[in-house]
């Protein structure tokens, strides 16, 4: 799952974006760990995650298949955790969205404490990373940095665009979708909150940060004013 | 994927959502379209869009009259009205871009979702990446542009007369027809995904070497790169080694995972004395 290390964005946009996400190894620790997986996602409900995520089925606000033509006019529009939680049932990589360095941190302690066994990995900028650790009095054991984006670079959207999109990295939510929820926006067909639950119904495995996609359309639409 | 021409009302929704841009509204049928070239099969219309069952041609009559009366109809954006997506029996080799671009289809060779593997993110339980090594993720077409295993190729055979070895378990060294010079198999050739991700492991001092060879070959290739770079920390939790090479080559590091040392060995024919396992 490399696909929250490539988001978009330099060390401080990353302030509002602490993904904090459990694994197994194969055939080393994956013996009864869908119990571990439900756990550790429990743990991460008190600290206020923005986002749950199971790789296999997907996060906390998911494409309903059955939608009735009365169903848009009350839609949900806030994250189901117990969902995801209670779908849990194959070893997947669990991931809990964290909007602030605070909640991560307390959220990376309590999983210390827990012992599960599974690894646990911090995606974010890498002082941000690197706090996290040091207050959880963990030691960090490896890392792996993004060099960004390089080759035929003209292909890719601006930056706004780049940001939002970016935050599937498995590349679901479109660059076109992105660009037209940031003009909705900036036309005031939507809210930011409205546009932020389509594009996060769009990520198949639940690391997409709405709070930070918030915060990237609100900034959008001032900049056009 | 196609779409079901009796149940498409051209809505447009799905142009929007699809990653590649391979959705299209055909001026002619008045359908939405596949460019069935373009398309990498990554199932972002069909698990991303919702799903309401409205009657076709109802919503047809409502869009004509919307349209004479200059109203600007305002779908939800997320949805398709009619249900219109049909997944298609996709054969070999078609089936591969599935296996690359959607991210819920699990590799068979990796027993994971995604394009990659577990990397360094159990690298506290496998010890894949030793001190002294540097792991690399090359991943092609990332983000949001695509690749064609052409492309990939050129990449592949290049590291490969670098003398550098693949990681087994990744799923793109499985469709290797020689794993030693990198040549993948013919037969997918022309097929398209959304990305797909080389891995290698070197030593400490042929990074820059590497990133080098890395960025000379993207420039011949019609498509991005994302580059990751992992490596082991020290005792104490520092990574003073590669960090420094990267910033010299001219990268500012923004963002990393890091692998936080929680994990340990817990199936029990692992853990237990030897002498229990067998009076079992």
């Amino acid at each position: 799952m490399t696909n929250t290390l490539h988001r978009y964005g330099d060390a401080d946009s990353f302030r509002d974006d602490y993904v904090v996400f459990a694994m197994c190894c194969r055939g080393q620790n994956d013996e009864d760990v869908v119990p571990k997986l439900r756990k550790f996602l429990e743990l991460a409900v008190p600290y206020k995650p923005v986002n749950l995520g199971d790789s296999r089925r997907g996060g906390a606000l998911r494409a309903s298949k059955s939608m009735g033509p009365l169903s848009h006019w009350k839609r949900d529009m806030k994250p189901d955790f117990q969902m995801v939680i209670q779908g849990v049932s194959t070893p997947m990589t669990a991931a809990a969205v964290f909007d602030n360095r605070i909640a991560a941190e307390d959220f990376l302690k309590t999983v210390k404490e827990a012992d599960l066994g599974l690894s646990v990995n911090i995606s974010t900028s890498i002082d941000g990373a690197d706090q996290c650790c040091h207050v959880a009095d963990t030691c960090r054991h490896s890392v792996g940095y993004s060099l960004g984006f390089q080759g035929k670079t003209e292909h890719l959207p601006n930056e706004d665009i780049l940001k939002l999109s970016t935050m599937c990295g498995h590349g679901m939510v479109s660059t076109s979708l992105a660009k037209k929820m940031v003009d909705w926006v900036k036309e005031g067909r939507r809210t930011p909150d409205e546009a932020v639950t389509y594009m996060t119904r769009f990520c198949s495995c639940g690391v997409f940060n709405p709070s930070r996609a918030k915060r990237i359309l609100e900034e959008a639409r001032v900049r056009q004013k | 994927m196609r779409i079901d021409p009796s149940k498409c009302v051209a809505c447009g929704n799905c142009t929007y959502v699809c990653p590649m841009g391979a959705i299209y509204i055909d001026p002619v049928i008045e359908r939405a379209t596949v460019n069935r070239d373009e398309c990498v099969e990554c199932y972002a219309c069909y698990n991303g869009l919702s799903q309401e069952h409205l009657n076709p041609t109802m919503v047809r009559t409502v869009r004509k009259l919307f349209k004479m009366m200059r109203v600007r109809f305002d779908p939800e954006p997320d949805v398709c009205p009619t249900a219109a997506f049909a997944p298609e029996d996709l054969v070999w080799p078609r089936v591969v871009r599935r296996a690359f671009s959607d991210p819920r289809v699990p590799h068979e060779s990796t027993g994971i979702e995604g394009r990659g593997t577990e990397e360094v993110k159990t690298n506290d339980v496998s010890g894949r990446v030793k001190v002294g090594e540097v792991g690399f993720t090359i991943e092609l077409g990332r983000p949001g542009v695509g690749v064609w295993f052409r492309e990939i190729q050129e990449m592949a055979w290049a590291l490969a007369r670098a003398g550098v070895s693949f990681e087994k378990r990744n799923p793109l060294t499985t469709l290797m027809s020689d794993v030693a010079s990198g040549t993948i198999r013919e037969d997918i050739m022309n097929e398209k995904v959304l990305s797909a991700i080389i891995e290698i492991k070197v030593s400490v001092e042929r990074t820059e070497e590497i990133i080098e060879l890395v960025r000379g070959v993207e420039k011949k290739l019609d498509t991005v790169v994302a580059l990751g770079v992992a490596t082991r920390c020290d005792d104490d939790g520092e990574e003073r080694i590669v960090a420094p090479i990267l910033e010299r080559l001219g990268y500012k590091l923004e963002r990393a995972k890091t692998n936080t040392g929680l994990g340990r060995v817990t199936n029990r024919a692992l853990v237990m004395p030897q002498s229990e396992v067998t009076a079992r």
